[in-house]
């Protein structure tokens, strides 16, 4: 009896010591067992591995942390798998100055990306570069050598100065210049990154002469920004142009004439290492067939139907016809 | 709701949570170790495991992503601190819980020191360590869902997105799968204190909150405060 | 380590000391959700566990269900109340209570489950009713577990309140969330840092009420079991 006991518990304690060496083991490992959910297999292409180097030969697809970004690289990772190469899909990463550095470093591969934020946020903080072309020839003079923009689509989702329908009547507002005699009574919102950005209130200032009573911090253009709006805790938000409560709810996107927010296409941005002429061919594909009315119906499908990215991304796949 | 994604994610939320506990169990049992045998040892290391406990987690995996990137091992290093500020204190009462008199037999029967650590003291320690274990496993995988914010998705991932798109099934779905499996996993771990202790299967007999001692609860201070010890 | 660095050069700068984000104003409207929390959760979970150490049934299930309880991800139950119920106190109040439960119920019952029978009975004999035996008796020598139970739960909600900034609320966590969107990780090892030492504070604050609550002979016993 004793010694069963023992035995048992030598048995157990030696299971236990088993799994806790087998979790160290695999922590350190490249495998494909490891949770799809983030790639943290170290290759041996990848300069640290501990950094989140993907297996080599596997394309790997990041999104930033917002509905319509994750979306697009859906779309992306269904086209690549249809054209038979492998992809890794490394999702909700977060805003772009988190994942820009992993992409400078190759950890992602590819990324769904708008060309004028890009530029002004994490390029070149100065430019002024304006329209579609303007900015295509900044990001291709001042991007890393190891990135590049791919062509890129018709299709644009801006920042903006977002208000409700009540408060432009109100203040008869049709574009962002008539906020400057009211700016200071008001409260803006918008991602925490708004306040910091080039084309966020630094833009603002600089291009409009607009000081704001203070600035709000929410979401990307998502329900909190949305309902601080509505409920009036803020008066005027950055509410991405395809998001679809625009519609919905009567909002009103300011215009834009001095051109604070530049173009912005969306366009794939590749570390060029990490990626062939096959993928490069692929992504342009999608581009050319990607256009605004085309975004706002599939952002409509996620936001307001939920429906499944993968569903909504295979379906426009299908539509425009290309293989996924 | 994208039901394979679930499963996907669900399977890395057990994961991530679990290895981070059971590698601090193997860092916390020589440190618990040493902290009763080098009685000094142990305040500085208590106020230590205090400190870092006051650490928001998500603050604590932000400062990671320099170093270990955007991949599990962000997750993993802070999950395993964690798990040790719990376990430690653990350890140390669960040994320091060996009546004197056992410890004294033990030496009477002619056990060295050594021996008489690791066939006495730390079985009957079991009880309190794997009750520190339960604890630390659970607040491990509810926690692992702060990852999605750095981009290491799990059932996390399910609040963000769920909250983008105001999709409360998906919120739903993800609480209730952490709960389950953190629930699997408490069980798993009595399991296991059951078999590795078949001398306590007799009701609580030290007359102390029968309930309490059954439960594996730890009875002094120090040994409830970790016990207390969640997210 | 090179982020700490980073956070004295961002604690330093004179600008985060004043202007409408300062850290004067993240530090009250932090303690204003942790303090709020605790109460409603001590209000909800003292009586509760005080209650059940004292009848003592229902001590298995609490401690069990304090371990499932645990499990609920506090982020997952605050944006299922946003997305519920939109923005209100109980919206981003309710994750922080349901926190602090399990360590103040937990404690208050061992707290009080735990007094010594032989002293209930005395107590018993004197010819005192069940509820004065509760009152004189068994919540004094209750008090140290008792305290340590708030001091932990206020521990908990300080290091979790941090969350509230993830709807768009203020707070220590802000200046995580922030750092976190503008890769400013001086901000965030800042705000990290600021939380502690409120952590470490609150547990002076627990330290300094034990020795004004608990009575001298209790603390000692307390400190000897």
């Amino acid at each position: 009896m004793r010694s069963h006991s023992v035995s048992v518990r030598r048995g157990v304690l030696a299971g236990i010591a088993t799994c806790a060496a087998l979790s160290l083991a695999a922590c350190g490992s490249s495998s494909s067992s490891t949770p799809p959910a983030s790639s943290s297999s170290p290759s041996s292409g990848s300069s640290n591995p501990l950094a989140g180097g993907a297996p080599k030969g596997t394309v790997v697809v990041g999104s930033a942390n917002f509905p319509e970004d994750e979306l697009l690289a859906e779309i992306y990772v269904q086209a690549l798998q249809g054209a038979g190469i492998k992809v890794t899909p490394k999702f909700n990463i977060g805003a772009r100055e988190v994942y820009y550095p992993q992409i400078e470093k190759g950890a992602i591969t590819v990324i769904p990306e708008y060309n004028g934020a890009l530029l002004t946020t994490s390029v070149d903080t100065t430019s002024k570069a304006a329209t579609t072309a303007e900015v295509d020839a900044a990001l291709t003079a001042k991007l890393p050598s190891a990135l590049e923009i791919l062509n890129p689509s018709t299709a644009q989702d801006k920042d903006s100065v977002t208000v409700t329908q009540a408060f432009a009547k109100q203040h008869h507002l049709t574009s962002i210049t008539q906020l400057k005699p009211i700016a200071k009574t008001m409260v803006i919102g918008g991602p925490p990154e708004f306040k910091t950005r080039s084309d966020g209130l630094v833009g603002l200032k600089n291009n409009y002469g607009l000081t704001f009573k203070s600035f709000s911090p929410l979401d990307e253009s998502g329900p909190i920004t949305l309902a601080a709006l509505k409920d009036g805790k803020v008066q005027a938000a950055d509410v991405f142009t395809t998001t679809p409560q625009i519609i919905t709810d009567h909002l009103v996107s300011l215009a834009d004439p001095k051109f604070n927010f530049a173009a912005q296409n969306v366009v794939p941005l590749v570390y060029k290492p990490g990626v062939n002429s096959k993928v490069t061919s692929v992504l342009n594909e999608i581009s050319a067939k990607l256009t605004t009315p085309g975004l706002l119906a599939m952002d409509k499908a996620i936001i307001i139907d939920k429906d499944p990215y993968a569903a909504v991304a295979a379906g426009w796949l299908k539509a425009v016809g290309i293989k996924s | 709701m994208s039901w394979s994604q679930f499963w996907q994610y669900a399977a890395a939320n057990a994961w991530l949570g679990v290895v981070p506990a059971l590698i601090g169990l193997v860092i916390a049992v020589p440190v618990g170790i040493a902290c009763v045998r080098w009685r000094l040892l142990y305040p500085p290391v208590l106020s230590a495991t205090n400190v870092i406990y006051a650490i928001p987690s998500l603050a604590l995996f932000v400062v990671l992503i320099d170093y270990t990137g955007l991949g599990n091992l962000t997750l993993l290093i802070p999950l395993t601190l964690f798990s040790l500020c719990v376990l430690v204190p653990n350890v140390v009462d669960g040994l320091r819980s060996v009546p004197d008199p056992v410890r004294q037999a033990a030496t009477a029967m002619g056990f060295g020191p050594t021996r008489r650590l690791l066939q006495v003291e730390l079985p009957l320690a079991i009880p309190v360590v794997i009750a520190g274990l339960r604890i630390a496993v659970v607040s491990s995988i509810s926690l692992v869902s702060v990852g999605a914010l750095i981009g290491v998705n799990s059932l996390g991932y399910f609040f963000i997105d769920g909250l983008q798109r105001s999709f409360n099934e998906e919120i739903y779905a993800a609480i209730v799968g952490i709960i389950v499996i953190a629930l699997l996993a408490d069980l798993i771990l009595v399991l296991v204190r059951r078999l590795l202790t078949p001398w306590s299967r007799s009701r609580g007999r030290d007359g102390r909150g029968g309930a309490a001692a059954s439960a594996g609860v730890p009875e002094t201070e120090q040994a409830v405060l970790a016990e207390g010890m969640a997210r | 380590m090179s982020f700490l660095s980073f956070a004295w050069d961002w604690l330093k700068s004179p600008a985060q000391w004043s202007g409408s984000g300062d850290i004067q104003l993240r530090i009250l409207q932090h303690l204003y959700y942790t303090g709020l929390a605790l109460v409603v959760a001590a209000l909800i979970a003292l009586p509760l566990g005080v209650l059940i150490g004292h009848y003592g049934r229902g001590g298995f299930l609490v401690v069990n269900l304090a371990n499932a309880w645990r499990a609920i991800p506090t982020l997952g139950l605050l944006v299922l109340l946003v997305v519920l119920f939109g923005f209100n106190t109980v919206t981003w109040l309710l994750p922080l209570v349901v926190l602090a439960i399990p360590a103040i119920l937990v404690n208050a019952y061992e707290g009080v489950a735990g007094v010594d029978a032989d002293l209930k009975d005395a107590a018993r004999g004197m010819g005192m009713t069940d509820g004065q035996i509760l009152r004189k008796v068994e919540i004094p020598v209750a008090l140290p577990l008792i305290m340590l139970g708030l001091r932990t739960g206020a521990i908990f909600v300080v290091a979790t309140a941090t969350i509230e900034a993830e709807i768009g609320l203020g707070g220590l966590g802000r200046y995580i969330i922030d750092g976190l969107a503008t890769s400013n990780y001086g901000e965030v090892a800042g705000g990290a840092v600021l939380v502690v030492i409120l952590a470490l504070l609150v547990q002076v604050v627990f330290v300094g009420l034990r020795y004004l609550v608990v009575p001298a002979p209790l603390r000692a016993q307390a400190r000897a079991s």
